[in-house]
Parts: C-alpha cells; sequence; structure tokens
C-alpha cells in the first residue's frame, strides 16, 4: 500500500510540474481548449487515483474542480476570472496536501468548503483571492527509480570507465592520428561528467537520518520523564545513501545515550542552574570531502576520573598508567569496550554501552569520532565520514609482483629507503624507522603476506597513519600512481585475511586489493604506541601495555637483561679501538661523538664489542651487551631490586630470571654531569678545517660538557676557539685561542698551548662558568 | 514439477547445484591471489566490471590438487559474487524428482557441504550446498 501512495504522490506531483505551464498560460487565455483540456485530465486523474485511498479531501477538492470545468467544456458554464481562479487555487491546495502527505504521511485537517464554493460559483469570491494560498512549490521533477536501476547503472559507468582506459592503452601503443585524439578526449570527458552524475544519483539528504530523530527523542523524553528541546541543522547536507545506512546505528546510539545518561532530571537541571529542558543539538555539514556530524547535549558531561577508576578496576590500565592520562585521554576511554560511567543501567540504553561499537562503525566507513567534553556542560560528539564510500583517492602500489591501493587518508609520507633521510635499524628482528626524529615501526608488506622471499625487494616506505593507532610505515617494493577508484566491499572469504579494506578494478580491468592501514597494523601486532598519540587518538588502555616493549639480551657477563626498547636508539658494533678508559670511566667512541659505557668493566675495554645506544632525547649512553636476544612484552610483574642500581628489578620471562635495566639510574650516573649544571647546554664552536681541533681537540670539549657548532653558530656560542696565529677576531663570550709550540711565541700571548690540557680544562671551565 | 540443476564435476564425483543459485558458467581467466586468505580463496578475477573471489572447490573439499581446468559457476551469497572453480561443467538438467536427504552417511567433507541427493536422468547425484563450499574448510569460522 505504501507503495501505490507513494506512487500517487510521485504521479500527482509529475503532473502537477508539467500543469504549471499550462495553468498559467489558462489564466492569461481562459477560453483555449486545449490547455483546459490539459488541466480537466489532470484533476480528472486525481480524482480517479485518490478513490483507491482514503485521502477524502484531495478526492473532494479535485471532484468538484472536476465538475466546474467539466461544466466549462460542456459549454454550460463560462471560464470567467473567477473560475479560473477558483480552479487555480484548488490546484494549489492539491499540491500542498500532497506535499504533506509525502512528508509525513498524513493529511493536514482543514476546511476546503471555502475553496468547493467558489468553483461552484456559490462564494462571494473577492474576499478569498487566490494570493491567500501559498504559491505552488517550484516545479520539482523527479522521478522514481530503484535503487538496483542505480547501482546499474554505477557499474555501467565503471565499465565505460574500464573500456576508455584500455583504449586509452592502445592508443598509446598504435599511435593516433590527432583527430582521432580529439575525439577521444571528448569521449573521456563525457564519461567523466557521467560518472560525476551517476554519483550524485546515490546522494541522499542527511534529511532522511534527521527525520526519525525527533520523535525518538520525544519518545526518550517521555520515559525518562527530562523534557529535551531537539536542534536540526543541516538535513539538506548529501551524501552516499550506503554511507547514510552506516551512520545511521551510531548515530542512533548517540543520540539514546545522550538522552538516557548525558541529559540530567528536570529537579538536578534546576539545581545547577540550567533551563528544565535539556537541549540536544545534531548538525551536519561538508568540510572538504568529509561531512561532519556534531551531536552536542548540555547535559552533565562524562565523568573522566569515574572512566579511568573503572577502567583501572576492569583491568584496562595501570593505575600509574590512569594517574597519567590527560583528561582528554579519560574522557576517551568511553571508547574502550565494556566501560561506562552511568551508575545505573536501563532500558533505554543500556548501560552507556555502544560508544565503543560507535566508533568501530564508524571508523570501518573509514571515518574518525572525537569527543569533548566538560563536566556539568555537556558533551559534544563530531563524527567525519568520507562522502562516499565507493570512490576514493588511492594509492596505487606494488609488492609481492602484485598491484594493491591503500587510500591516500591514511598516507602522511612516501620515503625511499635509500633517500638518506630515513634511518631503518634493526632490534632484533623488528624493524624501526627513523624520520626526522619520530620513530615508527616498519612493516613489510611481502613478509605480512608469507612471501618473505620477497622482503629484500622493499625499498619504499609508505608511512601511514590508520584511523586507530600510531604511526607505521609499509615496506613496499614500489609506489605506482595516484588514482580514483571505484571500492567495493570484498567477500567475507577475502575480509577473513584482515588485511583488506575491499576491492576495486584497475585501468587494465584487473582487480586489485585495497589495503585495510589499522588491518594491517594489528596484523603485524602493532600496539597503539604512547609517544605517537597525540590529544586526539584514545589512550592506550588495554592490559598487555602495563608493561612497555622490552628488549631481551645477554650482557657480556652472561646475565639476560631487559631494557626499554623506547630508550634504545640503536645497536651499534664497535671496534676496541673505539674503547678508553678515559677520564676515570670507559668511554666509547660512536661516530662523532662519545658515549659513557657502562655494561662492562675496564678488563672488557680492550674488544670489540657490541653496544645498546641508549637514549633519553637529550643524552646518550652505550650499554655493553653480548648478544642481542628479542623484542619481548614482559608478562610477569618486576620485583624491587635490593639496593639502587643499574638493574631496576627481576620479572621472569619464559621461567627464567631476567633483569631490568634502571635506565633512570644509568642516566643519572653516567649522563647527568652536563644535565646537573645547566638545562642548557653550552656551545662552543671550531674552526670548521681544522683537523687537530676537529678530531683530537673536540671529544675533550665535548667531555667538558659542551656541544661543537660550526662557524656559522659562531655568534651565538659560548666559546669559540681560534688558532693563535688566525687574525680573526671572532664573535662570541669568550674565545680562546690555541697556540702550536709549547712556549708562547711573537704571536697571542694570551694563548694556551693546545697539549696544554691541565689549561685547556681550567679555561674549558672558566668559560662555562661565564655561559 | 521439477527444478533445474547444474551438473558439475568436483573432486571425482559428479554433483548437482541448484540452478537458480547459479548465475552463470564461465572460463576464469587471470586470478590475482589474495595474501593471506584461506587456501580455498584461489583469488579474485573480473567478470566484467565485477571483482568475484575465486573459490577452489577442490581446496574446500580438501581433495588435493587444485582444479586444473578454470571452468568456474558464479554464484552470488549475501550479495557478493563467487566463482566456485569446479573440474569440469556438464549441463543443466531437469531432476527427476524433488532432492531428498541423503539416503545413507556421506563421508568427511562431502557430508558437510552436500545435504541431500536428486535423481537426475537417472542417476542419483548429491546436491552441494553452495555456502559451506564458500566458507572453506571450518564452515562458519574463517569466511563467516
Amino acid at each position: 500500500m505504501d507503495d501505490l501512495i507513494a506512487d500517487f504522490i510521485a504521479e500527482t506531483r509529475e503532473m502537477l510540474a508539467a500543469l504549471a505551464g499550462e495553468i498559467v498560460a489558462w489564466e492569461a487565455a481562459p477560453s483555449d481548449r486545449s490547455r483546459l483540456d490539459a488541466i480537466f485530465r489532470f484533476v480528472h486523474t486525481v480524482k480517479g487515483n485518490s478513490g483507491f485511498f482514503d485521502l477524502p479531501r484531495i478526492r473532494a477538492l479535485s471532484h468538484a474542480a472536476e465538475d466546474a470545468l467539466g461544466a466549462v467544456r460542456a459549454g454550460s458554464r463560462e471560464a470567467d476570472a473567477r473560475l479560473v481562479t477558483a480552479v487555480l487555487a484548488v490546484i494549489d491546495r492539491l499540491g500542498e496536501l500532497v506535499a504533506a502527505l509525502e512528508s509525513d504521511g498524513t493529511q493536514p485537517v482543514d476546511d476546503d468548503e471555502e475553496l468547493i464554493a467558489a468553483l461552484q460559483g456559490r462564494a462571494d469570491g473577492d474576499d478569498h483571492s487566490p494570493a491567500a494560498a501559498p504559491p505552488l512549490r517550484g516545479p520539482v521533477r523527479s522521478i522514481r527509480l530503484p535503487v538496483e536501476l542505480l547501482d546499474r547503472m554505477m557499474s555501467g559507468v565503471s565499465d565505460l570507465v574500464l573500456v576508455r582506459n584500455e583504449l586509452a592503452r592502445r592508443l598509446r601503443e598504435t599511435g593516433a592520428s590527432p583527430e582521432l585524439e580529439g575525439c577521444f578526449e571528448r569521449v573521456s570527458a563525457s564519461i567523466a561528467d557521467l560518472r560525476e552524475a551517476v554519483t550524485r544519483t546515490r546522494m541522499q539528504r542527511i534529511e532522511v537520518l534527521f527525520a526519525g530523530l525527533p520523535r525518538m527523542v520525544r519518545d526518550l523524553s517521555a520515559e525518562t520523564g527530562k523534557p529535551v528541546a531537539l536542534e536540526l541543522e543541516g538535513g539538506d547536507v548529501e551524501l552516499d545513501r550506503e554511507m547514510i545506512e552506516m551512520i545511521r546505528d551510531p548515530l542512533t546510539h548517540i543520540v539514546r545515550n545522550a538522552v538516557g545518561h548525558g541529559i540530567e532530571a528536570p529537579e538536578r537541571r534546576s539545581s545547577a542552574g540550567k533551563p528544565e529542558a535539556g537541549t540536544l543539538a545534531v548538525s551536519a555539514r561538508q568540510a572538504g570531502n568529509q561531512i561532519v556530524i556534531e551531536i552536542s547535549d548540555d547535559g552533565r558531561g562524562i565523568d573522566g576520573d569515574a572512566l579511568a577508576r573503572k577502567a583501572v578496576a576492569a583491568g584496562l590500565l595501570t593505575a600509574a598508567r590512569a594517574a597519567a592520562l590527560t583528561d582528554a585521554q579519560k574522557i576517551a576511554l568511553v571508547f574502550e569496550p565494556g566501560l561506562s560511567t552511568s551508575a545505573s543501567v536501563t532500558e533505554l540504553s543500556g548501560r552507556g554501552v555502544g560508544m565503543d561499537v560507535v566508533r568501530e562503525n564508524i571508523e570501518r566507513v573509514g571515518g574518525v569520532v572525537d569527543i569533548d567534553s566538560r563536566a556539568g556542560q555537556g558533551v559534544r560528539l563530531m563524527l567525519r565520514v568520507p562522502l562516499t564510500l565507493t570512490i576514493i583517492p588511492a594509492l596505487t602500489l606494488e609488492a609481492c609482483g602484485q598491484t594493491f591501493a591503500v587510500p591516500r587518508s591514511a598516507i602522511e609520507e612516501i620515503v625511499r629507503v635509500r633517500s638518506g633521510a630515513i634511518r631503518i635499524e634493526s632490534l632484533a628482528g623488528s624493524r624501526v624507522a627513523t624520520l626526522r626524529g619520530r620513530r615508527f615501526p616498519v612493516v613489510s608488506l611481502a613478509r605480512l603476506m608469507g612471501r618473505v622471499s620477497e622482503a629484500g625487494l622493499e625499498d619504499t616506505l609508505i608511512v601511514l597513519k590508520p584511523a586507530r593507532g600510531g604511526l607505521y610505515a609499509l615496506a613496499v617494493a614500489e609506489v605506482r600512481d595516484h588514482e580514483e577508484l571505484v571500492v567495493k566491499p570484498a567477500s567475507p572469504a577475502v575480509m577473513a585475511a584482515g588485511l583488506y579494506a575491499g576491492t576495486t578494478l584497475a585501468d587494465d580491468g584487473r582487480p586489485v586489493l585495497v589495503l585495510d592501514p589499522p588491518g594491517i597494523a594489528a596484523r603485524a601486532g602493532l600496539s597503539r604506541d604512547p609517544a605517537e598519540l597525540d590529544e586526539r587518538t584514545p589512550p592506550p588502555a588495554p592490559a598487555d601495555r602495563a608493561m612497555p616493549l622490552c628488549l631481551l639480551f645477554r650482557s657480556l657477563d652472561g646475565a639476560r637483561r631487559l631494557v626499554e626498547v623506547g630508550a634504545v636508539e640503536r645497536i651499534e658494533e664497535v671496534r676496541a679501538e673505539a674503547i678508553g678508559a678515559t677520564a676515570g670511566r670507559l668511554h666509547v667512541a660512536l661516530g662523532d661523538s662519545l658515549l659513557p659505557l657502562v655494561g662492562c668493566g675496564s678488563e672488557d675495554a680492550g674488544r670489540d664489542m657490541r653496544v645498546l645506544r641508549l637514549g633519553d632525547g637529550v643524552h646518550e649512553i652505550a650499554y655493553a651487551v653480548g648478544e642481542v636476544a628479542e623484542v619481548i612484552r614482559p608478562a610477569s610483574p618486576v620485583l624491587p631490586a635490593a639496593s639502587p642500581g643499574e638493574i631496576l628489578g627481576v620479572t621472569l620471562h619464559e621461567g627464567e630470571q631476567v633483569e631490568l635495566l634502571d635506565l633512570h639510574w644509568l642516566f643519572a650516573n653516567f649522563a647527568a654531569p652536563a644535565a646537573d649544571r645547566a638545562a642548557r647546554v653550552p656551545l662552543c664552536v671550531l674552526p670548521e678545517e681544522d683537523a687537530f681541533m676537529r678530531t683530537i681537540l673536540r671529544p675533550l670539549i665535548e667531555s667538558a660538557g659542551y656541544r661543537i657548532g660550526g662557524a656559522a653558530e659562531a655568534a651565538g656560542a659560548d666559546l669559540v676557539i681560534v688558532n693563535a696565529d688566525s687574525a680573526e677576531v671572532p664573535p662570541g663570550k669568550s674565545v680562546l685561542r690555541l697556540r702550536e709550540s709549547a712556549a708562547p711565541g711573537d704571536v697571542g700571548g694570551d694563548s694556551i698551548h693546545r697539549y696544554d690540557r691541565a689549561a685547556l680544562l681550567e679555561a674549558l671551565a672558566a668559560a662555562r662558568k661565564t655561559a | 514439477m521439477s527444478a533445474l540443476f547444474l551438473i558439475v564435476r568436483l573432486a571425482g564425483e559428479r554433483v548437482a547445484i541448484r540452478a537458480a543459485q547459479v548465475e552463470s558458467v564461465v572460463e576464469i581467466g587471470e586470478v590475482i591471489p589474495v595474501p593471506g586468505a584461506a587456501a580455498h580463496v584461489a583469488g579474485l578475477a573480473a567478470l566484467r566490471s565485477r571483482v568475484v573471489t575465486v573459490i577452489d572447490c577442490a581446496v574446500s573439499l580438501r581433495a588435493g590438487a587444485p582444479a586444473p581446468v578454470r571452468a568456474a559457476a558464479v554464484v552470488t551469497l549475501d550479495g557478493h559474487a563467487y566463482a566456485l572453480l569446479v573440474d569440469g561443467v556438464e549441463d543443466v538438467v531437469e531432476a527427476s524428482g524433488e532432492p531428498r536427504p541423503l539416503p545413507g552417511a556421506v563421508g568427511g567433507e562431502w557430508g558437510r557441504i552436500a545435504r541431500a541427493a536428486v535423481e537426475v536422468q537417472g542417476d542419483l547425484l548429491l546436491l552441494v550446498d553452495v555456502a559451506p563450499l564458500v566458507a572453506g574448510v571450518e564452515p562458519g569460522s574463517r569466511a563467516a
């Protein structure tokens, strides 16, 4: 029946639209028979059709108009201005009724008697001018189509695009004449237009989502006894109808939660100085190729601390970690499965459930959920979803000898491994990349797909930022091209692999798998690295993050030890010559820096060894190791060591006792001197080309707590060292002149002999005091 | 009134598939592998503008080597198109009666994918269920 009514509405609207011109013409020439016939046919059809339904007003109006026009056609009545006016008013009224029927399926109750009387010539007409009736809606030309037909059109257009691409390739291969090229260009342009138009046919106004909300809020409000005013905005924003279906449930959840848990009971509201009726605002707007849907209430807000307590109670977080969370991170815990702040379970919305499901659903369609809450003032949720599920900008790439695509929205950067901009280190088989100071794991696509032998061919890194989780780099053989892809959902058999978001067809007509960045991260076992967390991403919560990832190694004396991976900058092989018992302790020269060497005695100094280069962000120390085993996450608690020292405590790994290095103690004792004196490291500038200065003197200066800069930095330097015979007068706070000869000659009476260690150290120390 | 059945050869057996479930019978050209997917997922193939998931029924049945001939019956399940690779396609025929429950126990993997038999031109053939074939070795777990 609903279908029949919908057909009736559609047909009537079409006729009204087509009639608009006739009416105007008839008004100008009431005696024009063909116009009259057209209008008569309209009211006749409407009368006939409306008889099938329970639409008394439409039936009565069209019946009266038919009678009046019939009389005119039969010649028994004149088409005078009054009749024309009356007929037009009836047609307008019919338009309104049909519009009302279409929007809410009902017929407003009103009296049409006056209009009918006017038609019958009974009324004293003048007081009812047609201007009183609202104008007919603009001629909306629309037709009704089954959705399957649109899908077929879409797939037809996709076919066209593929054929065009194929044709383009053939033309390139065979070399076409300019005329043919021009012709082909025109075909291409037409196809592009067509594709855009067809894509638009799949768009729907978000109104269809919003339409159900007033009723829902009214019912919820009645159930809970909380008056709620709903404000809707942006219903005319359009998005793909599939996308609309995907966000229907999340939106419903959020609205239920807002009324059920967010907005307080009227008494509580008034005692908090708020209006008794809560406000729930839902709005939609387009931002670039995204749609932003915002849902905000003026309720009590989310109690972040309560959430954090629950997370700790549920074992999702350690108490220490919970204490370290920012307010925003605590509130974002609401997205973790199984957490709720509501003390009571209600019929309405369970226990604030579903926020984890909300996030999952939104992320599944490539969207993002943000939450913002202020205690006592309310909660604001922002859903950002792509305009369409079907056409996404993507990057195609080559791996394992086949082509894959990855959504461009997830790509941060593309780096060639050999470009030098990126450093890749191997930590017991897991590779870590460092790019401009950011460190993130490297995932080999070939390895993940079980084609280990092809992992060696990967020399391009795609830095990905999945919707959830931290940055990582995907290693692939080659990056191909940027393309707009029509992505289709993949079958469950393919989705089960956990690596793919869908499938598409390449220009050559071959199927291409679209990679799923969060799925790959999960498959590769990447956890959300707290260091990469920004304000917006949800906090790391699950229990397996209670202990950080640690590198398991064997120390030189054979003990099995652990060190947090985060502190390990790299593993280096050092030659015996680089190690020296200098300045009262062991040091190792690595590249052009001198690091304190820990983890071995001076008896080990004479041999080649492997060291872990540990960093705290400012200082580095080297820790000697025998062999590096693997990266693990300790599962057992750490028992503290008996006394403070190199070892923080002991834990169990696979039944064996392993010691955990105390990084704080190590840095405090081996790297701290500079940090003790001043937070700022003083700068010393050396002549650029002087080999002595650069190689022999430099370590001494660095060990005295300076950092070494180039000549360009001389103006800001705390100490500038120059050769005594140099004529230049350098800028800088202090200047130290060094001479080659032991005895002061005719140059530079204030200079120091460059091998006079005591004098040098004294000068360095003196300059530091003034720094 | 009897339904139509497509007779295919599958792991050495002649079996029937309800013709109503089969969209078309095609020769499968290039198959793009899906790394990481279950073994019975041979890969993806393009069928006109559609991407179909190619299921190697022999692997689904754990019947050894993948089908050498690339004949496939295209079926649609839950809105997704699958090409079922079979050893050979014979014909579409009318059954001589309604499908009946299997007269006796059918062994192993076959028991999982066939729950009835149908008489066609005097022969009694297994009537194969499409869903467990597509689901692969562990129905309902991996591919559900």
